[in-house]
């Protein structure tokens, strides 16, 4: 955190560059079209890789004969998965699948061989040239069938088609449950999710004379890429060399590393040359790693008042045909829920099944997305049950600051009460719900997520992150940071810290990102970990620099260090602010004082904020950001077509680093969730042998710019003492409500529970004419009866 | 199959090619002349992201035969830079993607910007947003939401022909 023992920085230098607007650091070029993205990396002599992919859900390979591929002109190399066989994955707990298959295929669209050929042609018809025997085995599309079948789908999986099962119990749920005044059971169907990037996943590798192999990916996470790469390649880390180019979006689906990293790297070795892939829109289907589908059965205790009495979950997680990060989305679908409403006893059964389908991962708000749907629409439930206000009864069971959690996460700032209010007033929402006529309504939800893990992926005791600062006499910096900035904004994050601590403009600041040759190592863009985590070591070395230049001014100016402030490219005298220097003077005093100037800063995370029992340490974090959401929606009776009009977003983001990037987080994830929940599914037909239901843009159906709600993002601001200058996440955390409160205005709009995604117009169809049959027999009353109710019922 | 020589104005200037008869525009521009600023995202017409001008109108360089421009005043990303509208290297549009950052990871941009570009000129007037959705209704992006991209046009065509009241900004 800052400053505050040090009394040579007890200077205040407010709103030099925090909570303002900034222009991105790199985002001009590549509005120019400049920037060179994986894909527009040229090399002379680059070959291109393409890989064969099985037809096939599920089948033993009995034999590949490459010979025709490898006779072809054009064709300068041909890999099979026999040539790589030892088994990766990104938790390490699990390496459960290979670059590509050795003895089986597990999914339509698993690798099985790949060509480095002159062109694209050329490599599409080697690959058509291999030929591959297989011998089918029974698919199994659905985690239930898949746990009771016969039949082992991943070939590392030790226990069957069981991936992870997590059971943990805190306090005594059965009397919690029997105790309660209304207990809500309801059963939820989460249909999985793709990410979607705009830039397909893309990679380029190529080894020099002095035998250090480079790999370019537009990658997430480069230093575990690296890791595995080091692994499966059989080679010493010190003799690859990752680059993240500018990233095209990912959302988590580039998190992990993926077959055509290890495709190009090995291509590139066997045939001399520079090798790049590019995977097709629908390669980028297929390997997926997006949101598990879940099934969840919740029981939820209230006494009458509203309060949460306990709270029961099943779980199942559909998951595809290899681990990816599952053995933590697993524990993540209970483990981060226990906020923002206090659970006075809780017990999850999470269990997740390897399937005959592309393997599922992290997707923006990684386990969490699927069960928060599940506990939002149940505490909608109760309200109307025990007719209290939504808003009101979440305020009932808000957690507050400073707290721990059933599951014993220690909560620091929590800026959930301000974020329902500032929802609450946005949406007028107290005046407008309940005038709105039937087929209108308002629906509200809440939500907390993780600013990254209190524990790495894999256990070390070396820095979770840490940056090199260094200033030039010419009055510019540069940062050195392992972190990748996947268009979040992390480089400009970084800038916007250093040029806070030392005066400067964001353009007097250079930031060097994502070379495993050039950067110290960081843990990636996952778990929403950068901005707290990154950004303490940044802060870490950024204050070391500060303290040396206001000791070379305070110096000069024969001053105690602790009046010389350094702000708007000039070093200050704080009680004679007409008495200035240069920042590029003092920049060069401070150098002729201490030498070149360069610092290292590091942060490490407190061990003393997880659960003390086996599983406590997943999903505990440094601190926890908080969300709001009111969604208004007009349903069409008549046709189940549900148009979501706007959607008021509060996150408590601890403190706005930069204004404009953090809204756009905001925004950016209502939109997603907004899209999850009307529009979206990604999932395999089972009658048509296991391929993608609809593996392009066109099909997979994302919002337009005409689809989109407006969003109104509200910035929230509860600093935590564990954030650099207080800051929290803000990329993942707002998606979570989007869908809850859009479920909850459905029902505000025309009495109808969806409990399974999405909610597309047959499916909301269906439950509005099952509740006008209800009606007309009288087993049910009628929805917002007279005259706000249904056009063609207010005479009656 | 031979290659074709192919001759086109590019962005005010004539620029000849050999590439693959066959070959789409998007693919001449960037595996040819190096004009990496039309993104491929997804190489079938569903993204936007390869969007170009073909005589001021926006069009889907992935799904343009590159022959079949032949002769015609084609537009990139990269021609914003020096068109009558852009001062000091940058056109209104792209300072005002800037300003909002409107663009997160950027990969759609390039295409929204061209899509953009056309509509503005097209109109000549300050827009709003409804006009904005649909012109951009073809060009999809996963970052933003659209809401700073739909502000920051807007903003451009107010600083480029005035604000919505008709005063000159």
């Amino acid at each position: 955190m800052t400053d505050s023992a040090d009394p040579d920085t007890l200077d205040h230098t407010p709103d030099w560059q925090l909570g303002k607007s900034h222009r991105k650091v790199d985002a001009m070029e590549r509005m120019r079209g400049i920037t060179r993205y994986t894909d527009d990396i040229k090399l002379p002599g680059l070959l291109h890789c393409k890989i064969l992919r099985s037809p096939h859900a599920h089948a033993n390979i009995v034999s590949v004969d490459t010979s025709r591929a490898e006779a072809m002109e054009g064709v300068f190399a041909v890999l099979v998965g026999a040539e790589l066989p030892i088994p990766y994955g990104v938790i390490p707990w699990t390496p459960d699948e290979t670059a590509l298959a050795v003895t089986k295929v597990c999914y339509v669209g698993d690798g099985v061989a790949a060509v480095a050929a002159i062109d694209e042609d050329t490599a599409n018809a080697a690959i058509r040239a291999i030929e591959v025997v297989y011998e089918l085995l029974p698919a199994y599309y659905d985690p239930q069938e898949a746990l009771a079948g016969d039949h082992t789908i991943n070939p590392f999986a030790r226990r069957g088609n069981l991936s992870k099962d997590v059971v943990l119990e805190f306090g005594d749920v059965e009397s919690s449950l029997d105790e309660a005044d209304l207990v809500v059971e309801g059963e939820y169907f989460f249909e999985g999710t793709t990410h979607g990037a705009i830039e397909p996943h893309c990679a380029v590798a190529q080894v020099e004379p002095n035998g250090v192999l480079t790999v370019w990916s537009a990658t997430q996470v480069s230093h575990y890429l690296h890791r595995e790469l080091a692994k499966v390649l059989e080679r010493p880390a010190h003799t690859i060399r990752v680059i993240q180019p500018p990233l095209g979006g990912a959302f988590g689906g580039k998190s992990e590393p993926f077959d055509l990293e290890f495709c190009v790297a090995k291509l590139a070795e066997k045939s001399g040359r520079p090798v790049k892939c590019l995977y097709t829109r629908e390669e980028v289907f297929y390997s997926h790693r997006g949101r598990h589908p879940m099934r969840m059965r919740y029981q939820t205790g209230f006494r009458q008042d509203g309060t949460i009495t306990g709270v029961a979950a099943r779980t199942y997680l559909d998951g595809g045909a290899y681990s990816s990060f599952g053995l933590v989305t697993t524990y993540y679908s209970g483990q981060l829920l226990c906020a923002p409403y206090n659970f006075p006893a809780y017990r999850f059964h999470s269990t997740r099944a390897y399937t005959n389908k592309p393997a599922c991962g992290p997707k923006r708000g990684h386990g969490s997305v699927q069960p928060r749907f599940a506990i939002e629409v149940q505490l909608d439930k109760a309200a109307i049950a025990l007719d209290i206000d939504p808003i009101e009864l979440r305020r009932r069971n808000d957690i507050g600051p400073g707290g721990e959690t059933i599951n014993e996460f220690k909560i620091g700032s929590n800026g959930f009460l301000e974020c329902l209010a500032r929802v609450e007033a946005a949406s007028s929402w107290s005046e407008r719900r309940a005038k709105l006529d039937y087929g209108r309504g308002l629906g509200v939800a809440g939500s907390t997520y993780i600013s990254g893990t209190n524990y790495p992926i894999y256990p070390n005791e070396m820095p979770q992150a840490a940056v090199q600062v260094c200033l030039d006499r010419s009055g510019r910096a540069r940062v050195f940071s392992g972190a990748n900035d996947i268009g979040q904004g992390s480089n400009t994050m970084l800038a916007v810290i250093v040029a806070q601590e030392l005066g400067l403009e964001l353009d007097d600041v250079r930031v060097l990102s994502a070379d495993s040759d050039l950067c110290p190592v960081d843990l990636g863009a996952y778990s929403s970990r950068i901005t707290l985590m990154v950004g303490n070591a940044c802060l870490d070395a950024a204050q070391k620099l500060r303290r040396k230049v206001r000791a070379a001014v305070a110096k000069r100016f024969e001053i105690p260090a602790r009046r010389v402030t350094l702000i708007a490219r000039k070093a200050m005298d704080l009680e004679d602010p007409g008495r200035s220097v240069s920042i590029t003077e003092a920049f060069q005093w401070a150098e002729a004082d201490h030498g070149l100037l360069g610092e290292v800063g590091n942060y490490n995370t407190p061990k003393d904020r997880h659960g003390s029992y086996r599983g406590g340490t997943i999903g505990a974090s440094p601190a926890y950001s908080f969300t709001a959401h009111v969604a208004e929606v007009e349903v069409d009776a008549d046709t189940g077509v549900v148009e979501v009009k706007h959607i008021w977003v509060a996150h408590d983001c601890g403190k706005a680093l930069s204004r404009r990037i953090v809204e756009g987080q905001i925004e950016g994830s209502a939109y997603m969730g907004f899209g999850e929940a009307l529009m979206e599914r990604h999932d395999v037909d089972p009658d048509h042998n296991g391929v993608h239901i609809g593996p392009s843009l066109l099909d997979y159906r994302m919002p337009t710019f005409l689809d989109t709600p407006e969003l109104h993002a509200m910035i929230v601001e509860a600093p935590d003492a564990q954030g650099p200058y207080g800051a929290k996440e803000a990329g993942e955390g707002p998606l979570h409500p989007s869908i809850p409160a859009i479920a909850n205005a459905i029902y505000d709009a025309v009495g109808v529970r969806i409990d399974c995604l999405p909610f597309s117009p047959p499916r909301v169809l269906a439950a509005i004419q099952d509740r006008l049959e209800l009606e007309d027999a009288g087993e049910s009353p009628v929805f917002k009866a007279g005259s706000r109710g249904r056009s063609d019922r207010r005479s009656a | 199959m031979p290659d074709a020589l192919l001759s086109l104005r590019i962005n005010g200037e004539s620029l000849h090619a050999a590439a693959p008869a066959h070959w789409t525009l998007l693919e001449v521009l960037r595996y040819r002349l190096d004009l990496i600023g039309s993104k491929q995202g997804c190489d079938k017409g569903d993204c936007g992201a390869c969007t170009v001008q073909v005589d001021g109108q926006p069009v889907l360089a992935c799904l343009t035969l590159a022959s079949a421009v032949q002769g015609r005043e084609l537009r990139t990303v990269e021609g914003l830079a020096w068109m009558p509208a852009a001062a000091r290297g940058c056109h209104p549009l792209q300072d005002a993607f800037d300003r909002w950052d409107a663009a997160q990871c950027g990969f759609c941009t390039p295409g929204i910007l061209m899509a953009a570009e056309a509509l503005l000129s097209r109109l000549r007037r300050p827009v709003v947003n409804a006009e904005v959705r649909e012109a951009l209704a073809g060009n999809l992006c996963r970052c933003t939401g659209y809401t700073k991209i739909i502000d920051a046009i807007i903003d451009a065509s107010e600083q480029m022909f005035g604000s919505t009241d008709g005063q000159p900004t």
